[in-house]
Protein backbone atom coordinates (compact mmCIF):
# COMPACT_ATOMS: atom_id res chain seq x y z
CA UNK A 1 0.00 0.00 0.00
CA UNK A 2 0.87 3.39 -0.82
CA UNK A 3 -0.02 6.77 0.54
CA UNK A 4 0.50 9.46 -1.58
CA UNK A 5 -0.51 13.34 -1.28
CA UNK A 6 -1.76 15.06 -4.64
CA UNK A 7 -3.35 18.39 -5.91
CA UNK A 8 -6.08 17.72 -8.33
CA UNK A 9 -7.23 20.95 -10.74
CA UNK A 10 -10.53 20.34 -12.09
CA UNK A 11 -11.37 22.41 -15.47
CA UNK A 12 -14.10 24.95 -15.31
CA UNK A 13 -16.26 22.73 -17.55
CA UNK A 14 -15.85 19.66 -15.36
CA UNK A 15 -18.10 16.97 -16.73
CA UNK A 16 -19.74 16.85 -14.10
CA UNK A 17 -18.21 12.69 -13.12
CA UNK A 18 -18.67 11.96 -9.82
CA UNK A 19 -14.56 11.51 -9.59
CA UNK A 20 -14.13 11.20 -5.98
CA UNK A 21 -16.87 8.15 -5.71
CA UNK A 22 -14.67 6.37 -8.56
CA UNK A 23 -12.16 6.51 -7.38
CA UNK A 24 -13.50 5.03 -4.37
CA UNK A 25 -15.99 2.22 -5.83
CA UNK A 26 -13.94 1.37 -9.29
CA UNK A 27 -10.42 1.44 -8.10
CA UNK A 28 -10.56 0.68 -4.34
CA UNK A 29 -8.87 3.78 -3.31
CA UNK A 30 -8.66 5.12 0.20
CA UNK A 31 -9.24 8.60 -0.17
CA UNK A 32 -9.38 11.08 2.00
CA UNK A 33 -9.94 14.70 1.51
CA UNK A 34 -7.91 17.66 2.97
CA UNK A 35 -8.70 20.72 1.19
CA UNK A 36 -11.53 21.28 -1.67
CA UNK A 37 -12.59 24.56 -3.43
CA UNK A 38 -14.80 23.21 -5.99
CA UNK A 39 -17.24 25.22 -7.80
CA UNK A 40 -19.53 25.36 -10.51
CA UNK A 41 -18.18 26.92 -13.66
CA UNK A 42 -15.17 28.01 -11.99
CA UNK A 43 -11.14 25.90 -12.32
CA UNK A 44 -11.61 23.92 -8.85
CA UNK A 45 -8.72 22.59 -6.48
CA UNK A 46 -9.06 19.44 -4.50
CA UNK A 47 -5.86 18.54 -2.00
CA UNK A 48 -5.90 14.92 -1.31
CA UNK A 49 -4.68 11.83 -0.06
CA UNK A 50 -4.69 8.18 -1.79
CA UNK A 51 -4.48 5.21 -0.59
CA UNK A 52 -3.82 2.36 -2.65
CA UNK A 53 -1.37 -0.41 -4.05
CA UNK A 54 1.11 1.23 -6.39
CA UNK A 55 -0.47 -0.25 -9.37
CA UNK A 56 -4.03 0.90 -8.20
CA UNK A 57 -3.15 4.39 -7.79
CA UNK A 58 -1.34 4.53 -11.22
CA UNK A 59 -4.89 3.32 -12.92
CA UNK A 60 -6.60 6.18 -10.85
CA UNK A 61 -4.29 9.01 -12.14
CA UNK A 62 -4.62 7.46 -15.67
CA UNK A 63 -8.65 7.60 -14.77
CA UNK A 64 -8.38 11.11 -13.70
CA UNK A 65 -6.43 12.24 -16.98
CA UNK A 66 -9.06 10.55 -18.84
CA UNK A 67 -11.48 12.98 -17.49
CA UNK A 68 -9.08 16.02 -17.95
CA UNK A 69 -8.49 16.61 -14.57
CA UNK A 70 -5.09 17.20 -13.70
CA UNK A 71 -3.54 15.51 -11.01
CA UNK A 72 0.02 16.70 -9.42
CA UNK A 73 1.89 14.43 -6.44
CA UNK A 74 3.06 16.49 -3.57
CA UNK A 75 6.85 15.63 -3.43
CA UNK A 76 7.89 19.04 -2.05
CA UNK A 77 8.07 20.33 0.70
CA UNK A 78 8.29 24.31 2.29
CA UNK A 79 10.96 24.43 4.97
CA UNK A 80 11.46 28.33 6.32
CA UNK A 81 13.95 29.67 8.75
CA UNK A 82 12.09 29.89 12.45
CA UNK A 83 15.73 31.51 13.88
CA UNK A 84 15.17 34.67 11.99
CA UNK A 85 11.44 34.78 11.56
CA UNK A 86 9.68 38.08 13.31
CA UNK A 87 6.39 36.88 13.19
CA UNK A 88 4.73 39.91 11.39
CA UNK A 89 1.87 37.41 10.13
CA UNK A 90 2.80 38.55 6.34
CA UNK A 91 2.48 34.68 4.96
CA UNK A 92 -0.54 33.59 7.08
CA UNK A 93 -2.16 36.74 4.75
CA UNK A 94 -1.72 34.24 1.83
CA UNK A 95 -2.26 30.87 3.12
CA UNK A 96 -5.37 29.61 2.50
CA UNK A 97 -4.41 25.97 3.29
CA UNK A 98 -4.42 26.94 6.84
CA UNK A 99 -0.61 25.85 7.54
CA UNK A 100 0.45 28.94 8.32
CA UNK A 101 -1.41 30.50 11.06
CA UNK A 102 -0.67 33.22 13.94
CA UNK A 103 -1.46 32.07 17.52
CA UNK A 104 -3.96 34.34 18.94
CA UNK A 105 -2.26 34.35 22.56
CA UNK A 106 1.20 34.09 21.80
CA UNK A 107 1.38 35.97 18.77
CA UNK A 108 3.77 34.07 16.71
CA UNK A 109 3.56 31.65 13.67
CA UNK A 110 2.82 28.54 13.99
CA UNK A 111 3.33 26.36 11.01
CA UNK A 112 1.75 22.78 10.31
CA UNK A 113 3.52 21.07 7.55
CA UNK A 114 0.80 18.41 7.40
CA UNK A 115 -1.74 21.08 6.09
CA UNK A 116 0.85 22.56 3.89
CA UNK A 117 -0.38 22.18 -0.33
CA UNK A 118 2.94 23.43 -1.30
CA UNK A 119 1.12 26.42 -3.18
CA UNK A 120 4.58 28.12 -3.00
CA UNK A 121 2.81 31.75 -2.00
CA UNK A 122 4.63 32.22 1.29
CA UNK A 123 7.77 31.86 -0.88
CA UNK A 124 6.95 35.62 -2.22
CA UNK A 125 4.64 36.73 0.55
CA UNK A 126 7.41 36.31 3.17
CA UNK A 127 9.16 39.93 3.29
CA UNK A 128 12.47 38.19 5.07
CA UNK A 129 12.18 35.77 2.24
CA UNK A 130 12.80 33.00 4.75
CA UNK A 131 10.54 30.16 2.96
CA UNK A 132 11.95 27.77 0.43
CA UNK A 133 11.20 24.75 -1.06
CA UNK A 134 12.50 21.23 -0.09
CA UNK A 135 12.61 19.12 -3.29
CA UNK A 136 12.89 16.01 -0.92
CA UNK B 1 -11.52 63.96 40.99
CA UNK B 2 -7.63 62.00 41.19
CA UNK B 3 -4.66 64.70 41.45
CA UNK B 4 -2.91 65.21 38.68
CA UNK B 5 0.90 64.33 38.47
CA UNK B 6 3.90 65.89 36.39
CA UNK B 7 6.26 64.30 34.40
CA UNK B 8 8.79 66.12 36.82
CA UNK B 9 7.11 64.49 39.71
CA UNK B 10 6.89 60.72 37.93
CA UNK B 11 10.43 60.99 37.17
CA UNK B 12 11.06 61.60 40.89
CA UNK B 13 9.04 58.26 41.48
CA UNK B 14 11.23 56.25 38.76
CA UNK B 15 14.68 57.69 40.38
CA UNK B 16 13.66 56.40 43.66
CA UNK B 17 12.15 52.75 42.25
CA UNK B 18 8.72 53.89 43.44
CA UNK B 19 7.21 54.06 39.63
CA UNK B 20 4.38 51.68 39.08
CA UNK B 21 5.14 51.47 34.65
CA UNK B 22 2.71 48.83 32.96
CA UNK B 23 2.88 47.87 29.56
CA UNK B 24 -0.72 49.26 27.05
CA UNK B 25 -1.96 45.49 26.99
CA UNK B 26 -1.45 44.81 30.47
CA UNK B 27 -3.41 48.82 31.34
CA UNK B 28 -6.45 47.87 28.83
CA UNK B 29 -7.27 44.89 30.82
CA UNK B 30 -6.94 46.22 33.86
CA UNK B 31 -9.13 48.92 32.06
CA UNK B 32 -12.04 45.78 31.89
CA UNK B 33 -12.04 46.10 35.69
CA UNK B 34 -10.90 49.44 36.80
CA UNK B 35 -12.09 53.30 36.42
CA UNK B 36 -9.85 55.89 34.89
CA UNK B 37 -9.82 57.69 37.78
CA UNK B 38 -8.52 54.22 39.99
CA UNK B 39 -5.76 53.87 36.89
CA UNK B 40 -4.82 57.54 37.10
CA UNK B 41 -4.15 56.64 41.26
CA UNK B 42 -2.14 53.78 40.49
CA UNK B 43 0.04 53.66 37.20
CA UNK B 44 2.40 56.05 36.58
CA UNK B 45 3.56 55.34 33.26
CA UNK B 46 2.07 52.86 30.22
CA UNK B 47 4.71 52.03 27.35
CA UNK B 48 3.89 51.33 24.39
CA UNK B 49 5.40 49.13 20.95
CA UNK B 50 5.01 48.79 17.43
CA UNK B 51 7.25 46.71 14.99
CA UNK B 52 6.07 47.11 11.68
CA UNK B 53 7.44 47.77 7.96
CA UNK B 54 8.08 51.51 8.01
CA UNK B 55 9.43 52.57 4.08
CA UNK B 56 9.71 56.22 5.03
CA UNK B 57 12.87 55.75 6.73
CA UNK B 58 16.56 55.84 6.47
CA UNK B 59 20.16 56.46 7.75
CA UNK B 60 22.80 59.21 7.78
CA UNK B 61 26.19 58.40 7.09
CA UNK B 62 29.74 59.80 7.62
CA UNK B 63 32.59 57.93 5.59
CA UNK B 64 35.69 59.70 7.43
CA UNK B 65 37.55 61.86 4.95
CA UNK B 66 40.23 59.65 2.79
CA UNK B 67 43.69 61.23 2.15
CA UNK B 68 43.99 63.27 -0.12
CA UNK B 69 40.52 63.82 0.06
CA UNK B 70 37.15 63.73 -2.00
CA UNK B 71 33.96 65.50 -2.41
CA UNK B 72 31.58 62.64 -2.91
CA UNK B 73 29.10 62.70 -5.64
CA UNK B 74 28.01 59.91 -6.94
CA UNK B 75 28.09 57.00 -4.19
CA UNK B 76 27.26 53.30 -4.04
CA UNK B 77 26.94 51.50 -0.67
CA UNK B 78 26.74 47.63 -1.86
CA UNK B 79 25.73 49.17 -5.51
CA UNK B 80 23.02 50.28 -3.84
CA UNK B 81 22.73 54.42 -4.40
CA UNK B 82 22.56 56.71 -2.07
CA UNK B 83 21.95 60.30 -1.61
CA UNK B 84 25.44 61.87 -2.04
CA UNK B 85 23.48 65.58 -2.48
CA UNK B 86 24.91 66.57 0.71
CA UNK B 87 28.77 67.93 2.40
CA UNK B 88 31.84 65.89 0.67
CA UNK B 89 31.70 62.48 2.71
CA UNK B 90 27.89 62.86 4.37
CA UNK B 91 25.38 60.41 2.62
CA UNK B 92 22.09 59.41 3.25
CA UNK B 93 20.99 56.06 2.89
CA UNK B 94 16.94 56.12 1.93
CA UNK B 95 15.70 52.65 3.24
CA UNK B 96 13.73 51.82 -0.05
CA UNK B 97 16.79 52.90 -2.43
CA UNK B 98 17.54 49.87 -4.77
CA UNK B 99 19.78 48.33 -6.37
CA UNK B 100 18.48 48.33 -9.77
CA UNK B 101 17.66 45.71 -11.82
CA UNK B 102 17.71 43.93 -8.34
CA UNK B 103 14.97 45.35 -6.70
CA UNK B 104 14.86 42.47 -3.94
CA UNK B 105 18.03 44.22 -2.43
CA UNK B 106 18.16 47.77 -0.65
CA UNK B 107 18.89 51.05 1.45
CA UNK B 108 17.26 49.18 3.99
CA UNK B 109 19.58 45.79 3.94
CA UNK B 110 22.28 48.40 4.02
CA UNK B 111 21.38 49.89 6.79
CA UNK B 112 20.44 46.33 8.70
CA UNK B 113 24.06 45.06 7.72
CA UNK B 114 25.50 48.39 9.04
CA UNK B 115 24.32 47.88 12.15
CA UNK B 116 25.20 43.83 12.31
CA UNK B 117 29.04 45.53 11.68
CA UNK B 118 28.89 43.87 8.59
CA UNK B 119 31.65 45.27 5.89
CA UNK B 120 29.61 47.27 3.03
CA UNK B 121 31.34 48.05 -0.22
CA UNK B 122 31.42 51.55 -0.83
CA UNK B 123 31.99 52.92 -4.45
CA UNK B 124 32.34 56.70 -5.06
CA UNK B 125 33.15 59.06 -7.75
CA UNK B 126 33.93 62.98 -8.34
CA UNK B 127 34.79 65.25 -10.52
CA UNK B 128 37.92 66.17 -8.31
CA UNK B 129 38.17 70.29 -6.80
CA UNK B 130 40.88 72.29 -5.96
CA UNK B 131 40.19 71.51 -2.00
CA UNK B 132 38.84 67.57 -2.61
CA UNK B 133 41.41 66.32 -5.22
CA UNK B 134 40.57 62.69 -5.52
CA UNK B 135 38.44 61.17 -8.21
CA UNK B 136 37.20 58.21 -7.20
CA UNK B 137 37.23 55.33 -4.14
CA UNK B 138 36.29 51.90 -3.46
CA UNK B 139 36.86 50.38 -0.26
CA UNK B 140 34.68 48.65 2.57
CA UNK B 141 33.48 50.37 5.30
CA UNK B 142 31.26 49.19 8.31
CA UNK B 143 30.43 50.45 11.76
CA UNK B 144 34.00 50.50 13.64
CA UNK B 145 35.02 52.53 10.27
CA UNK B 146 32.82 55.45 10.04
CA UNK B 147 32.06 58.55 12.27
CA UNK B 148 28.55 58.66 12.57
CA UNK B 149 25.48 56.61 11.80
CA UNK B 150 22.83 58.55 12.85
CA UNK B 151 18.78 56.96 11.74
CA UNK B 152 16.36 59.90 10.66
CA UNK B 153 12.88 58.57 9.70
CA UNK B 154 10.69 61.30 8.21
CA UNK B 155 7.68 59.29 9.12
CA UNK B 156 6.91 56.65 11.51
CA UNK B 157 4.82 55.10 13.74
CA UNK B 158 1.71 56.12 12.07
CA UNK B 159 -1.17 56.90 14.43
CA UNK B 160 -3.49 54.01 12.89
CA UNK B 161 -3.92 52.25 9.52
CA UNK B 162 -6.36 51.10 6.86
CA UNK B 163 -7.00 47.43 6.50
CA UNK B 164 -6.39 46.18 2.61
CA UNK B 165 -8.51 44.18 0.59
CA UNK B 166 -8.70 43.32 -2.62
CA UNK B 167 -12.03 43.13 -4.90
CA UNK B 168 -10.25 42.41 -8.37
CA UNK B 169 -9.83 38.67 -9.93
CA UNK B 170 -6.17 39.14 -9.34
CA UNK B 171 -3.75 38.81 -7.15
CA UNK B 172 -2.43 42.38 -5.83
CA UNK B 173 1.39 42.70 -4.63
CA UNK B 174 1.22 45.79 -2.29
CA UNK B 175 3.23 47.36 0.41
CA UNK B 176 0.16 45.77 2.59
CA UNK B 177 1.45 42.31 1.63
CA UNK B 178 0.08 40.04 -1.14
CA UNK B 179 -3.94 40.58 -1.25
CA UNK B 180 -5.78 37.41 -2.52
CA UNK B 181 -7.87 37.82 -5.20
CA UNK B 182 -11.78 37.90 -4.65
CA UNK B 183 -11.34 39.07 -1.13
CA UNK B 184 -9.18 36.18 -0.17
CA UNK B 185 -7.96 37.86 2.79
CA UNK B 186 -7.80 41.24 4.65
CA UNK B 187 -4.18 42.75 5.51
CA UNK B 188 -3.42 45.44 8.81
CA UNK B 189 -0.83 46.42 9.43
CA UNK B 190 -0.74 48.48 12.97
CA UNK B 191 -0.06 46.79 16.80
CA UNK B 192 -3.35 48.10 18.19
CA UNK B 193 -3.63 48.69 22.00
CA UNK B 194 -0.21 48.44 22.07
CA UNK B 195 0.56 51.03 19.22
CA UNK B 196 2.36 54.66 20.58
CA UNK B 197 -0.31 57.12 18.91
CA UNK B 198 -3.43 55.10 19.75
CA UNK B 199 -2.34 55.33 23.63
CA UNK B 200 -1.86 59.58 23.42
CA UNK B 201 -3.93 59.95 20.63
CA UNK B 202 -4.47 64.15 20.64
CA UNK B 203 -0.79 63.76 21.66
CA UNK B 204 -0.70 65.76 24.89
CA UNK B 205 2.83 63.82 25.97
CA UNK B 206 4.24 63.31 22.80
CA UNK B 207 5.81 66.22 20.87
CA UNK B 208 9.34 67.54 19.85
CA UNK B 209 11.88 65.86 21.94
CA UNK B 210 10.09 62.66 23.21
CA UNK B 211 12.68 60.19 24.53
CA UNK B 212 11.73 56.94 23.03
CA UNK B 213 12.90 53.43 22.43
CA UNK B 214 14.02 53.49 18.90
CA UNK B 215 15.66 50.35 17.01
CA UNK B 216 17.06 48.94 20.63
CA UNK B 217 18.29 51.94 21.77
CA UNK B 218 17.26 55.47 23.08
CA UNK B 219 16.46 57.70 20.25
CA UNK B 220 13.89 60.61 20.39
CA UNK B 221 11.16 61.92 18.60
CA UNK B 222 12.72 64.96 16.35
CA UNK B 223 9.49 66.36 14.21
CA UNK B 224 5.87 65.87 13.54
CA UNK B 225 6.21 62.76 10.75
CA UNK B 226 5.60 64.28 7.17
CA UNK B 227 1.80 63.40 5.97
CA UNK B 228 0.78 64.30 9.73
CA UNK B 229 -2.48 64.69 9.66
CA UNK B 230 -4.43 65.27 12.41
CA UNK B 231 -7.86 65.96 10.29
CA UNK B 232 -9.19 62.77 10.89
CA UNK B 233 -12.76 61.51 11.85
CA UNK B 234 -12.28 60.76 15.28
CA UNK B 235 -14.69 57.73 16.91
CA UNK B 236 -16.28 57.88 20.12
CA UNK B 237 -13.31 56.92 21.74
CA UNK B 238 -10.83 59.52 20.88
CA UNK B 239 -9.43 57.46 18.35
CA UNK B 240 -9.00 58.48 14.57
CA UNK B 241 -10.05 56.18 12.16
CA UNK B 242 -7.80 55.65 9.61
CA UNK B 243 -4.33 56.66 9.44
CA UNK B 244 -3.77 60.06 10.53
CA UNK B 245 -0.51 61.74 12.76
CA UNK B 246 2.96 60.23 12.26
CA UNK B 247 6.26 60.79 13.83
CA UNK B 248 9.75 61.56 12.70
CA UNK B 249 12.59 59.79 14.49
CA UNK B 250 15.94 60.09 15.24
CA UNK B 251 18.54 57.91 17.24
CA UNK B 252 22.22 56.37 16.68
CA UNK B 253 21.77 53.61 14.49
CA UNK B 254 25.48 52.47 15.20
CA UNK B 255 23.94 51.33 18.89
CA UNK B 256 20.55 49.67 17.48
CA UNK B 257 20.20 46.05 17.21
CA UNK B 258 19.04 43.90 14.07
CA UNK B 259 16.42 42.46 16.27
CA UNK B 260 14.38 45.47 15.91
CA UNK B 261 15.44 47.05 12.33
CA UNK B 262 15.14 44.54 9.87
CA UNK B 263 14.95 45.01 6.09
CA UNK B 264 12.16 43.80 4.27
CA UNK B 265 11.38 42.91 0.68
CA UNK B 266 7.63 43.32 -0.77
CA UNK B 267 6.96 41.24 -3.56
CA UNK B 268 6.38 43.29 -6.87
CA UNK B 269 6.54 46.37 -4.22
CA UNK B 270 10.00 47.24 -3.02
CA UNK B 271 12.37 46.99 -0.30
CA UNK B 272 10.88 48.63 3.43
CA UNK B 273 11.74 48.04 6.75
CA UNK B 274 10.79 46.77 10.16
CA UNK B 275 11.09 49.57 12.65
CA UNK B 276 10.93 48.95 16.28
CA UNK B 277 9.41 52.03 18.69
CA UNK B 278 8.04 52.43 21.53
CA UNK B 279 6.80 55.36 23.61
CA UNK B 280 6.44 55.96 26.93
CA UNK B 281 3.08 57.41 28.28
CA UNK B 282 3.13 59.05 31.51
CA UNK B 283 -0.58 59.10 32.90
CA UNK B 284 -0.23 62.60 34.24
CA UNK B 285 -3.87 62.68 34.83
CA UNK B 286 -8.21 60.76 34.49
CA UNK B 287 -7.96 62.02 31.19
CA UNK B 288 -4.81 60.07 30.07
CA UNK B 289 -5.60 57.23 31.91
CA UNK B 290 -8.59 56.59 29.79
CA UNK B 291 -6.54 57.28 26.55
CA UNK B 292 -4.14 54.31 27.77
CA UNK B 293 -6.95 52.21 28.45
CA UNK B 294 -8.40 51.86 25.32
CA UNK B 295 -9.18 48.67 24.19
CA UNK B 296 -8.51 47.06 20.57
CA UNK B 297 -12.62 46.53 20.62
CA UNK B 298 -12.24 50.58 20.64
CA UNK B 299 -10.02 51.08 17.82
CA UNK B 300 -11.67 51.08 14.81
CA UNK B 301 -10.36 51.48 11.09
CA UNK B 302 -11.19 51.85 7.30
CA UNK B 303 -11.57 48.44 5.16
CA UNK B 304 -10.04 50.03 1.47
CA UNK B 305 -10.28 48.13 -1.45
CA UNK B 306 -6.55 48.15 -3.21
CA UNK B 307 -7.84 46.31 -5.94
CA UNK B 308 -9.82 49.82 -7.13
CA UNK B 309 -7.86 52.90 -8.44
CA UNK B 310 -8.88 55.21 -5.38
CA UNK B 311 -8.78 52.50 -2.76
CA UNK B 312 -12.51 52.77 -1.81
CA UNK B 313 -13.50 52.33 1.37
CA UNK B 314 -15.68 49.34 1.44
CA UNK B 315 -16.57 49.58 5.49
CA UNK B 316 -15.07 49.85 8.98
CA UNK B 317 -13.99 47.33 11.71
CA UNK B 318 -11.89 47.43 14.51
CA UNK B 319 -9.15 45.88 15.92
CA UNK B 320 -10.65 42.81 18.16
CA UNK B 321 -12.34 41.49 15.00
CA UNK B 322 -8.52 42.38 13.05
CA UNK B 323 -6.82 39.70 15.47
CA UNK B 324 -9.98 37.27 15.85
CA UNK B 325 -8.70 36.22 11.95
CA UNK B 326 -11.86 36.69 10.35
CA UNK B 327 -13.76 39.56 9.47
CA UNK B 328 -17.04 40.53 7.47
CA UNK B 329 -17.29 43.00 4.88
CA UNK B 330 -20.70 43.65 3.04
CA UNK B 331 -21.79 39.71 4.71
CA UNK B 332 -17.99 38.19 3.02
CA UNK B 333 -16.22 36.52 5.69
CA UNK B 334 -12.94 37.51 4.98
CA UNK B 335 -9.59 36.16 6.53
CA UNK B 336 -7.48 38.46 8.45
CA UNK B 337 -3.54 38.33 9.08
CA UNK B 338 -1.37 41.05 10.59
CA UNK B 339 1.85 42.64 8.92
CA UNK B 340 3.16 44.25 11.85
CA UNK B 341 4.61 42.02 14.58
CA UNK B 342 2.83 41.75 17.95
CA UNK B 343 5.14 39.35 19.22
CA UNK B 344 8.25 42.10 18.76
CA UNK B 345 5.65 45.02 19.71
CA UNK B 346 5.30 43.07 23.14
CA UNK B 347 8.68 42.90 23.78
CA UNK B 348 9.70 46.25 23.29
CA UNK B 349 7.12 47.62 25.57
CA UNK B 350 8.30 45.16 28.04
CA UNK B 351 11.82 46.22 27.73
CA UNK B 352 11.02 49.67 27.55
CA UNK B 353 8.82 49.26 30.84
CA UNK B 354 12.02 47.02 33.05
CA UNK B 355 14.28 49.81 31.81
CA UNK B 356 11.47 52.45 33.55
CA UNK B 357 10.87 50.63 36.37
CA UNK B 358 14.86 50.05 36.94
CA UNK B 359 15.32 53.94 37.08
CA UNK B 360 17.67 53.78 33.84
CA UNK B 361 14.96 55.66 31.33
CA UNK B 362 13.64 59.05 32.30
CA UNK B 363 10.67 60.60 30.77
CA UNK B 364 10.72 63.44 28.88
CA UNK B 365 8.14 66.60 28.74
CA UNK B 366 7.69 67.57 24.69
CA UNK B 367 9.76 70.49 23.74
CA UNK B 368 7.48 71.63 21.81
CA UNK B 369 4.07 70.29 21.02
CA UNK B 370 2.62 69.53 17.71
CA UNK B 371 0.13 71.53 15.76
CA UNK B 372 -2.96 70.41 14.69
CA UNK B 373 -3.46 69.91 11.01
CA UNK B 374 -6.79 70.02 8.79
CA UNK B 375 -6.03 67.49 6.05
CA UNK B 376 -2.68 67.10 3.10
CA UNK B 377 -2.34 68.53 0.11
CA UNK B 378 -1.95 66.14 -2.71
CA UNK B 379 -0.11 66.80 -5.97
CA UNK B 380 -1.66 69.01 -8.82
CA UNK B 381 -0.42 67.75 -11.98
CA UNK B 382 0.41 71.92 -13.51
CA UNK B 383 1.47 71.42 -16.61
Amino acid sequence: MKSRRFVLTFPPDATGEPITYNLIKKYDIMVNIVKADVSPGKIGHLVMEMTAPAKVLKEGMAYMQKQNVECVPIDRTITYREDLCIHCGACSAVCFAGALTMNRKTAELSFEPEKCVVCELCLTACPLKLFSIDLG
Amino acid sequence: MTKKRTVEEINEKIRSGKAVVLTAEQVSAMGREATPAEIAERVDVVTTGTFGPMCSSGMFINFGHTNPPMRMERITLNNVPVCAGIAAVDAYIGATETALPHDEYGGAHVIEELIAGKDVLLQATAKGTDCYPRTEVKTYISKETVNEMIMFNPRNAYQNYNVAVNSTGKIKHTYMGTLLPAFGNANFSTSGELSPLLNDPEMRTIGVGTRIFFGGTTGYVAWHGTQFNTGKPVNKHGVPVGNSATLALIGNAAEMSTRFMRAAYFEKYGVSMFVGVGIPIPVLDEDMARRVMVRNSQIETNIMDYGSPDHDILGRTDYQSLYSGEITVNGMKIRTAPLSSIKVAREIAEILREEITAGRFLLTEPVEHFQKTSGLNSLEIRL
